[in-house]
């Protein structure tokens, strides 16, 4: 780890800068300003999401929790400078976001892995695009291939592997590109309950370890809290921020390295509560 | 004897039969000369004929002459149509501005019978190649542009996205992603615009020309040497089907990922 740091360091002065001005932990990252966002045509325009207000501090592991159609996928796309909101002010260090960079990685929820690229070259294409030196691309792609547990998979095709690891390969592939923040849209929605259960535990140690920052989407309650240090549960079309929950059940199963703190009456309620806030959404 | 019997599925076995069957057909309406001698040779005529004309040529030239001037022709046409083809088709794609000016023009004249416009372009460019190798441009064009663009409209689009948040710029984006993307349908109006060539091609030499393939089976019907049309069309027939193989192969290699985007 420390001698991918020290190699990051020389690389190219753009990342020396990011590196020297990387807030601390719990410092602001991303600042979302009473966001909104209308889409549609002008004599029917469609509000998808209203009156956003939210801090991303680094370090975080953020989970959003809405119904479908709520609009959380819109706010993760503004985040990652795909859409542009309709007012309101999106910023990270203070600089506008307006367009997609690679300091915001995006983990999709069908891997956009490239299949006329092999595991190796979809790893490596980040910093190759960035270009970076013919060592540090290898080392990065090392690195990350053995922490999401695909070591000596580099030269399968894409569709040689299964769905689990498809999305490992897509996860280390935003990951060679040391991104301020990680933001990802129901990335474990396609997978099979087994593989869901261990990329959490996977994506969770990675958090810990690497000491990302993480915006995750889902409609798992389940997966909010076990792996977010704050989960935001959305409201229904139009997409506002109902309630904000502030947590410990992921380092504590960290810590912990089990999950039986699921099984407690704190987290059962929680669970509950938030299962009533979503479900009241329904009736009408 | 089980190994040799499990070799042939139930369909080859059906396209085997039925080929006997023409075969068996062609040989008992000859042998028993259904029909006059001189408008349908019998298969030993035509093989021996084939035998002939892979030796000694005909007209003058050897079949490999025949065979290059046409090949010369068809793979002008379609290199041309190739390097302009499917960068305008993928600005087209890209662009709409740029749809918008070359799009109506393709649309009007790609249903026009190639053979249409060629007499016109007899009449310009003379009765040489340059007429020729024109008109096949023309009809492999079409084709091969209209893929192009419905292979842009069609990508994927969080392919672009996520290869920009990994830090790939505009250039990077074309030549990385969206070329290699579009290369399985690239490939599908690459095949379609050969196919629309060589038909085309043997008709242009049978409309005008001294040499080619086409030519020679219009030569042969004005002296009417059946047995000739018959080789030529099996040539015809059989390099077609060696160059769609060909591509098929090459297309295998290139799109190896092709059904799994």
């Amino acid at each position: 780890m420390m001698s991918i740091f020290k190699g990051k360091e020389k690389v190219s002065d753009e990342k020396v800068e990011i590196t020297e001005k990387t807030v601390k932990n719990g410092e602001v990252l991303i600042d979302i300003k009473d966001v909104e966002l209308v889409y549609g045509t002008k004599s029917n325009p469609i509000l998808a999401l209203h009156d956003i207000n939210l801090e991303i501090k680094k370090g975080e592991f953020i989970c959003v929790l809405g119904p479908s159609g709520c609009g959380k996928s819109t706010l993760l796309k503004i985040i990652a400078g795909f859409h542009q909101a309709t007012s309101g002010s999106c910023t990270m260090n203070g600089q506008p976001i307006t367009g997609p960079d690679w300091h915001r990685g995006v983990v999709f929820q069908a891997p956009t892995l490239y299949p006329w690229m092999t595991i190796r070259e979809n790893v490596e294409f980040g910093p190759r695009m960035r270009g970076l030196s013919e060592d540090e691309i290898e080392k990065v792609r090392l690195h990350f291939l053995e922490q999401v547990n695909l070591k000596g998979f580099g030269n399968k095709s894409t569709f040689e592997l299964s769905g689990g690891m498809k999305q490992r390969a897509a996860l280390a592939r935003v990951l060679s590109n040391y991104p301020e923040v990680i933001l990802m849209d129901e990335p474990f929605g396609a997978l099979d309950a087994l593989t869901r259960d261990n990329m959490q535990g996977l994506i969770r140690d990675i958090w810990k370890k690497n000491n990302s920052t993480v915006f995750l989407i889902t409609h798992d309650i389940e997966e909010a809290l076990s792996l977010g240090t704050r989960v935001i549960v959305m409201s229904k079309r139009p997409g506002t921020i109902l309630r904000e929950f502030n947590l410990d059940f992921t380092n504590r199963i960290y810590e912990g390295k089990n999950d039986r703190i699921k099984y407690t009456d704190e987290y059962l309620n929680l669970k509950d509560e938030m299962l009533e806030i979503i479900n009241s959404q329904h009736v009408e | 004897m089980e190994k040799t019997k499990m070799k042939f599925t139930v369909e080859q076995m059906m396209t085997i039969t039925t080929w006997a069957i023409i075969l068996g057909a062609w040989y008992t309406v000859t042998k028993y000369e259904i029909v006059s001698k001189t408008l349908v040779p019998s298969p030993q005529r035509v093989f021996t004929s084939f035998i002939k004309i892979m030796k000694n040529g005909y007209g003058g030239d050897s079949i490999w002459i025949h065979l290059g001037a046409s090949f010369q022709r068809l793979f002008t046409a379609l290199g041309l149509a190739i390097v302009t083809a499917v960068p305008l088709g993928l600005l087209s794609g890209y662009y709409k501005k740029v749809r918008a000016i070359i799009d109506s023009v393709v649309e009007f004249y790609r249903p026009l019978p190639p053979l249409a416009y060629y007499t016109l372009l007899v009449l310009w460019l003379g009765i040489d190649n340059t007429s020729k190798v024109t008109m096949l441009y023309l009809a492999g064009f079409a084709p091969m542009y209209i893929a192009c663009v419905s292979a842009v409209t069609k990508i994927n689009q969080d392919y672009v996205l996520s290869a920009k948040t990994l830090g790939a710029n505009q250039n990077q984006v074309f030549f990385k992603i969206v070329l290699p993307a579009c290369l399985p349908e690239i490939f599908v109006g690459l095949r379609t615009a050969v196919g629309v060539e060589y038909t085309t091609l043997v008709a242009a030499e049978m409309v005008a020309a001294t040499s080619g393939i086409g030519w020679l089976v219009l030569d042969a019907s004005k002296f009417l040497k059946a047995d000739v049309m018959f080789v030529g069309i099996l040539i015809m027939g059989i390099t077609g089907i060696l160059i769609d193989v060909v591509l098929r192969l090459i297309e295998n290699k290139l799109v190896f990922w092709k059904g799994h985007v």
